[in-house]
């Protein structure tokens, strides 16, 4: 294997962690945008307010590991389609370049093209306490696949590397899931979901069977959120998986702390991340308001030889010093150091990107 | 890097967040000249309804879009109706709160 291989194989290693990457043919993924498309079509009777929306995110990456820079133009469309009082169709997409050194004595590049969808569902809510989700979605075992994963939430260019630690390491499942509020109080709420994901050798949707479910507790004066995840593989070697997070975001600052670990059959991990932005020399919109230092910190053990799970082989450790910087109009620069020690060897990884974040009406729709 | 040594940075890294929580909010105490229109955004802020909708359920994922069309702001409160399980009250105070 080439350098370059190595780096296309690390990469798409990592673009499962970080984008709930699957390998389906770029020809069906456009085929079900279309049909995403086509339910924004369907839902253009809506309300003024109504109108389906097209957002996402636009990314230009740059990672440098052990002298070799990488460049990694994406695109992150979302659509989102109200139909009625009570549906909403959604899907994420992504299509990216990847180029990295031929490395060697061969000058020039490699590139690589994905183009797949990260899902597409339909919701029903029936009330805040049952809303029934169907299709191909994004699996709610902990907090990062279903919250942080799109380019323009994220922190860091890369997920933690617990990230697909769960029965589908994909990231989505086929079926259908509830969802809700199981209690709401002034001063707590609980809320739950529950999924079951049926086999599929479908190109376009590949997925495990499984099934699991996930609750947690918020306190919105203290703004703090605790959860637990569960979820078991249902094919071959039923496998169970065990998750919890804690999040605490300090009312009238602009502070967040949060965290996650995991258990798999095969290994385990946690992340917890803090970020940070000041108020106090002019607000969040001021240039020192705007930037936003990031820390992170992972580790993951092996708990015996078999990796099956896109963790790393060995025991691992990674520190990651993030500087991100909002720009107006909905822009940002992230950037980060990482050093990350393991048995293997340690190394140091250099990041810098940045991303805009687009959001507008799929077409001019009703005026009010 | 040993446990000992990672589970030291962890506490570090705690420590590092109080104090930062902590100097975040005596930077606002330790501000006479603003203390008093910070008071009255904060109060104005809690009447808000929308506002605490926002915080408590969009804010905790992401911060908000610069600004968006009024003809998706129905769509972008049903996406987080369904995300976030809001109510009804809940759903209708962000879209007062997008649309005020």
């Amino acid at each position: 294997m080439t350098h370059g291989e190595v780096a296309s194989a690390k990469f798409v290693c990592m673009l499962r962690m970080t984008l709930d990457f699957k390998p389906r043919a770029s020809a069906y993924a456009i085929r079900f945008f279309l049909f995403a498309l086509a339910a924004l079509a369907i839902a253009h009777h809506g309300s003024a307010q109504d109108t389906p929306l097209i957002s996402g995110g636009v990314g230009f990456f740059t990672t440098t590991n052990g002298g070799s820079t990488s460049y990694d133009p994406i695109v992150e469309p979302l659509l989102a389609a109200p139909i009625g009082q009570r549906v909403l169709i959604e899907s994420r997409a992504y299509l990216l370049e990847y180029f990295t050194p031929k490395g060697g004595d061969q000058s020039g590049y490699n590139h690589l093209h994905y183009i797949g969808l990260s899902y597409l569902q339909g919701a029903y809510v029936a009330s805040h306490h049952f809303t029934i989700v169907a299709g191909d979605y994004l699996i709610p075992f902990n907090t990062y696949n279903d919250r942080l994963s799109p380019i323009w939430i994220g922190n860091y260019q890369d997920g933690p590397l617990i990230a697909n630690l769960s029965y589908s390491s994909s990231g989505s499942g086929l079926g259908g899931m509830l969802r809700g509020n199981a209690i709401q109080r002034s001063k707590y709420s609980i809320d739950y979901s529950y999924y079951y994901s049926t086999r599929s050798a479908n190109e376009q949707f590949t997925a495990s069977r499984g099934s699991g479910g996930r609750a947690s507790l918020y306190l919105p004066e203290q703004r703090l959120e605790a959860g637990l995840s569960y979820d078991r593989l249902l094919q071959g070697t039923h496998e169970n998986f065990y998750g919890a997070h804690a999040w605490w975001e300090p009312k009238d600052t602009a502070f967040r702390l949060r965290s996650e670990f995991a258990r798999g059959q095969h290994a385990e991990g946690y992340w917890v991340e803090a970020d940070y932005r000041t108020r106090a020399f002019g607000g969040l919109d001021s240039l020192i308001g705007r930037i936003e230092p990031v820390f992170r910190m992972q580790q993951t053990f092996r708990r015996d030889t078999i990796v099956s799970d896109g963790l790393p082989p060995m025991n691992t450790q990674r520190a990651e010093f993030g500087f991100d910087y909002n720009l107006p109009h909905n822009t940002r620069i992230i950037t980060s150091y990482a050093r990350q020690f393991s048995s293997t060897g340690n190394e140091n990884v250099w990041e810098t990107g940045i991303v805009y974040r687009f959001l507008f009406p799929a077409w001019k729709g009703k005026q009010q | 890097m040993s446990s000992k040594q990672f589970i030291f940075g962890v506490l570090i890294l705690a420590s590092v967040s109080a104090l930062a929580v902590g100097a975040q909010q005596n930077s606002t105490l330790a501000t006479p000249a603003t203390k008093h229109s910070a008071a009255q955004k904060q109060a104005a802020r809690r009447q808000d309804e929308g506002e605490r909708v926002f915080q408590q359920n969009c804010s905790r994922c992401h911060t908000a879009p610069e600004g968006f069309s009024p003809r998706i702001s129905g769509t972008i409160v049903r996406h987080m109706r369904v995300r976030a399980s809001l109510s009804q009250h809940d759903e209708e105070e962000l879209l007062h709160f997008f649309n005020p």
